[in-house]
């Protein structure tokens, strides 16, 4: 087993962008089970969060450490975005693309990518242009080509809005299969439920800042805070 | 109105009776545009994708210039290049001046700043989609810039195929470092300009025609070579 990834500590980390606060100060330390689910209202600063903790949005103030080598805590994190990026390339080669670019051999990486293709119920459709999937479909392809170098962190930012239940469901399944086989999830979702069904702890967000980080089981039960009872009330919180 | 009847009806007997002339100089036009063509895009299309994916200094000026660039005269070039290459220049000893050398360094010069800036449009919009996905899987710069390259294929047969265009209807830099010499250096386009001048304009609307004709045979090939009009999307 690789050296440990966790914990991943945050020190008045934060990120602006013309001169406005998207993040921060954030201080924030994360252990390495469970699942952690973001949540909060629009434009909060989940998205930016996520990215922040990726490595993708460059920060202008604070520290972000993981308990490895930066270089090597990147290798083993992946990002699932909220409106997925479909590379003009065919399903197959769009879920082996990660593969490859770590040299594996063209024909293993595509064997691979199709054997996932199965799993997200794509296998007839290896062949076809990735720009012509459907919403869900791109979902699930952009989750397979995630986890096909598996992982151990894997980020995603609300990878089930504007889904139908189905495909909710069956990307459920795969994240929690994911997280059964110890992968670590860090997600942002606008789904209530699907919040308590796959929390382990919630990051509560409020403009930029993290306003409450407790156990799930905590949090749904008795939010500490006002506004988190009020959002959890379904009132509109700003 | 009589002229180009009989500049179509000339055409036609070139064309039927495989005019030797004609076909020499219709090859040695092909030879001199495609062989700049393929230079130029080997310069063009990794120029343009490293300007999308790479910030550095000089980065928005590069791009200023190659735009700048785009409308280059080319009787200028051809004068500059003659420069080079005339006897008493610093390139002379090479001894390439009225060879279809000359011509072919010439028409590089001429196209690869249009080339690079229509490519570097559209890969710089397959970037931004590729952006976030590209650097959250740790791909280096050359993965970065060969993903751009191989996906914004279709895209850099268009830019290619405009810096066909612009070389194979080029006339005023090949005649200068070219010298229209017959069997030599005589192309398509000098020769039009050649019967023109003598007054032989049935001669020189055959020419032309053949000349867009070839053109757009080119244009079909790459075409379909490339499957652009089928799976329309990319």
């Amino acid at each position: 087993m690789a050296e440990p990834m966790f914990p991943l500590v945050a020190e008045q980390a934060q990120v602006r962008r013309r001169g406005k606060v998207l993040v921060g100060p954030v201080d924030l330390t994360l252990q390495g089970q469970g699942t952690t689910i973001v949540i909060g209202p629009n434009g909060a600063g989940k998205t930016s969060l996520l990215k922040m903790l990726h490595g993708i949005l460059r920060m202008n103030g604070g520290d972000l450490r993981w308990a490895c080598p930066m270089a090597e805590a990147q290798r083993r994190q992946a990002f699932v975005f909220q409106s997925p990026v479909m590379m003009r390339r065919s399903v197959v080669d769009n879920i082996a693309y990660p593969l490859q670019l770590i040299g594996t051999k063209r024909k293993e990486a595509r064997a691979r990518a199709a054997a996932w293709a199965e799993r997200i119920s794509l296998g007839d459709a290896l062949d076809r242009p990735a720009t012509l999937l459907s919403g869900g479909e791109r979902q699930k392809l952009a989750l397979a080509r995630a986890l096909i170098r598996e992982p151990d962190v894997l980020f995603l930012d609300e990878p089930c809005a504007s889904l139908d239940g189905r495909a909710t469901r069956e990307i459920e399944e795969i994240l929690q299969q994911t997280a059964s086989e110890g992968t670590r999830l860090i997600m942002s979702t606008h789904n209530m439920g699907q919040a308590q069904r796959l929390a382990d702890e919630v990051i509560f967000v409020l403009q930029g800042r993290i306003h409450e980080f407790s156990p799930a089981v905590e949090f749904f039960s008795g939010p500490r805070t006002a506004q988190a009872k009020a959002f959890l009330r379904g009132d509109i919180v700003e | 109105m009589a002229d180009l009847l009989d500049g179509m009806v000339r055409a036609f007997w070139l064309l039927v009776t495989l005019d030797r002339d004609l076909v020499e100089i219709t090859l040695r036009s092909l030879q001199v545009t495609l062989t700049a063509l393929a230079i130029a895009a080997l310069i063009a299309l990794p120029l343009a994708a490293l300007l999308s994916v790479r910030r550095f200094r000089l980065r928005r000026v590069t791009i200023a210039v190659l735009n700048a660039l785009m409308g280059l005269p080319p009787v200028v070039v051809g004068l500059i290049v003659y420069v080079f290459l005339s006897r008493s220049g610093p390139l002379g000893v090479l001894g390439l001046l009225f060879t279809p050398t000359a011509m072919i360094i010439a028409q590089v010069i001429i196209i690869v700043p249009l080339i690079a800036s229509i490519a570097h449009q559209s890969l710089r919009e397959l970037w931004s989609d590729y952006h976030d996905l590209l650097i959250s899987m740790n791909a280096t710069q050359s993965q970065r810039i060969k993903a751009l390259l191989w996906d914004g294929r279709r895209a850099l047969l268009t830019a290619a195929l405009a810096g066909f265009g612009r070389a194979i209807g080029e006339v005023g830099a090949i005649m200068v470092v070219g010298g229209n010499i017959d069997h030599a250096t005589r192309v398509l386009t000098t020769a039009i300009a050649l019967e023109t001048g003598k007054g032989d304009f049935a001669m020189a609307l055959g020419l032309g025609f053949v000349l867009i004709a070839l053109a757009i045979a080119v244009n079909l090939a790459i075409h379909w070579l490339g499957h652009t009009e089928s799976e329309g999307r990319w």
